[in-house]
């Protein structure tokens, strides 16, 4: 009886009527739709180039350089990047001859965006319910004191988390790297609690009247019933893990650790006495991209009508 | 049903909370707290911190390259908002008075899902002096290519229009949610009365819109004052020190020197500026809103 007066949640997002008012044919809007073009073209334009650079061989890039696809097609730059190439053949081909593997890369940034997602958002979501629906004493107090969190730009952390670390014995691992995020941010805390305050509290009183535990409440009910914020949260989470680049810089010192974005600093480091390696680098670039890319394709309304003030207080 | 209401969770609850508050006092609340004492000491990250007092503080006074840093930060804070707050603005207007459709939106915001390494490297090519692209075109229109990562004068515009080029899109979002709020009738009335697409972008859109965008400018500005990885993947804080924004050269003097004491120092001294911008933005904020309610 009661599931049926509950609707489905979900984020508060913007509501947009697909409609738009539609005069007739006027300059002004032509002007608007040109500039509207301008901007569409100036945002896909430098993920094409990449990938047209990406393609081509290198030492023929100085010769085509304006030439708008590949010049000499090869899969070349990639082969370097997933050290397919011998040292000498990547030499030639007018790489830098040192072996770099970035599947180790790719998959050191799945482990750390895997392990600061999951945990994040499972931690998170705890502490949210325990704002959000448990009675405890000191409650508002204590979220006003993680909500000053949010006031503390995460930059300045850094050092002296760097400083606990290098204390722990993490350097260099991808635990080091993971853990800081690994067990919240303000920011996700406040988002979800925000999300549980708006759940109807009859579904759950319900359940509680037929014996189950508050913990199975959360994890039975609130959490599926969450399902929508809590991917949006996950998603938003992963991306902003796997483009980090000053803290894994900070902690990684060896291929051990090493995610993306920092092999991507190195490789742009190794440049070789000819000139740079352009096809590699950006085919590198490329593979540290495409995944994100990817993701965006599969949940781009969801990570679009996700940005808004909702979460933002 | 009062009954379940009012039953004492306190243990439940800490059971609940334990991980995020162990994460919040170690990662976030213990670091600040001796990010600001190792400010006050000497410390190389080998042998315990030594208490120094005022020294690095005095120091960073002194210290022209401290200065100059918090010049180019400012120089690059200045160009990077000003250009992506007028764009997404422009943006924003466009897509709720031209289209709403979610694809436009996904290629606007396409940029902000890769990283600033990313994005710092694709242009590093375009822009390369002899090969890029971008060079190519200015050449063909029939002007001198431009060293942009190179020299003094270009290399902090250009940085922070490629950090424009990420972020503007996000930004665009943010204002366009903010537009949504704006009853259509207002719209509809205005253009019954015959006003212009300008008249009402100034007469409705602007100032219905003022306290949404202080929020956006809070959010852009403190996070454009931590500019770090485009200048560190791309030009090191070069030439000279015409790129060395506040964060590279903390963590040029924490990394490269191990002064992690000065380093410190100079962190406080960013918090502050930010803690400072922040609450006379939030100021602002306030004032407008009661001026509109």
């Amino acid at each position: 009886m009661a599931t049926t007066t509950t609707q489905p949640v979900a984020v508060p997002a913007v509501v947009v009527a697909e409609k738009p008012p539609k005069p007739g044919f006027n300059f002004g809007r032509a002007l608007a739709w040109f500039f509207m073009i301008l901007v569409i073209l100036a945002s896909i334009f430098p993920f094409y180039w990449m990938l047209r650079t990406a393609l081509s061989s290198n030492n023929a890039l100085y010769a085509g350089s304006d030439s708008l696809l590949p010049v000499d097609a090869s899969w070349g730059g990639f082969e370097r990047v997933f050290g397919l190439q011998t040292g000498q053949e990547a030499i030639d081909a007018g790489g830098a001859g040192q072996p770099i593997n970035f599947w180790h890369y790719l998959a050191n940034s799945v482990i750390v965006s895997t392990l600061v997602t999951a945990g994040q958002v499972f931690f998170s979501a705890m502490a949210a319910y325990a704002f959000a629906r448990l009675q405890w004493r000191h409650r508002e107090k204590v979220f006003a004191f993680f909500l000053a969190g949010l006031m503390i730009p995460a930059i300045f952390t850094l050092l002296p988390n760097f400083v606990l670390i290098k204390q722990l014995g993490l350097i260099d691992t991808l635990l080091g790297i993971s853990l800081p995020t690994m067990l919240m941010t303000p920011f996700a805390v406040f988002f979800l609690r925000q999300f549980f305050l708006g759940i109807s509290r009859e579904v759950e009183e319900a359940a509680l009247v037929e014996g189950a535990s508050k913990v199975r409440v959360f994890f039975q009910l609130i959490m599926p019933m969450s399902a929508a914020p809590l991917a949006t949260l996950g998603i938003l989470t992963y991306i902003t893990s796997w483009n980090d680049y000053f803290w894994p810089l900070m902690v990684s010192y060896t291929d051990r650790s090493r995610v993306l974005t920092v092999a991507l600093g190195v490789f742009k480091s190794q440049t070789p006495q000819t000139g740079p390696d352009w096809s590699g680098l950006m085919a590198a670039t490329l593979v540290a991209a495409l995944p994100m890319l990817v993701l965006f394709l599969f949940f781009a309304k969801r990570i679009v009508n996700s940005i808004g003030f909702s979460g933002i207080k | 049903m009062e009954a379940i209401k009012r039953k004492d969770d306190t243990r439940l609850a800490l059971m609940f909370i334990a991980p995020a508050l162990v994460g919040f006092l170690i990662f976030m609340v213990w670091p600040t707290l001796r990010g600001i004492y190792l400010s006050f000491t000497k410390f190389n990250l080998l042998t315990p911190p030594e208490f120094n007092g005022l020294d690095n503080y005095v120091r960073m006074v002194q210290d022209p390259v401290f200065w100059n840093a918090l010049k180019v930060t400012i120089y690059y804070v200045v160009i990077n908002i000003v250009v992506q707050t007028v764009l997404a603005l422009g943006i924003a207007v466009m897509m709720q008075r031209l289209t709403r459709r979610t694809w436009l939106r996904g290629i606007v915001l396409t940029p902000y899902l890769v990283s600033n390494v990313v994005a710092a490297l694709i242009f590093l090519w375009i822009l390369d002096y002899q090969l890029g692209i971008g060079n190519r075109v200015i050449e063909l229109i029939g002007l001198d290519r431009v060293a942009f990562l190179a020299d003094g004068a270009w290399v902090i515009p250009t940085v922070a229009l490629i950090n424009v080029w990420r972020h503007v899109g996000y930004t665009a979002l943010l204002i366009f949610a903010g537009l949504q709020t704006i009853p259509e009738t207002l719209y509809e009335a205005g253009r019954t009365d015959g006003a212009s697409e300008l008249t009402m972008f100034r007469r409705i859109t602007l100032p219905l819109l003022r306290p949404i965008l202080a929020l956006v400018l809070i959010i852009t500005v403190v996070g454009s004052f931590q500019v770090f990885d485009t200048v560190a993947v791309t030009t090191r804080g070069g030439p000279v020190d015409s790129s060395r924004v506040l964060q590279y050269y903390i963590y040029d003097m924490a990394f490269g020197r191990f002064q992690f004491g000065y380093a410190s120092a100079m962190s406080v001294a960013l918090l502050v500026v930010l803690i400072v911008i922040t609450f006379l933005q939030y100021r602002l904020t306030r004032a407008e809103q009661s001026d509109l309610a």
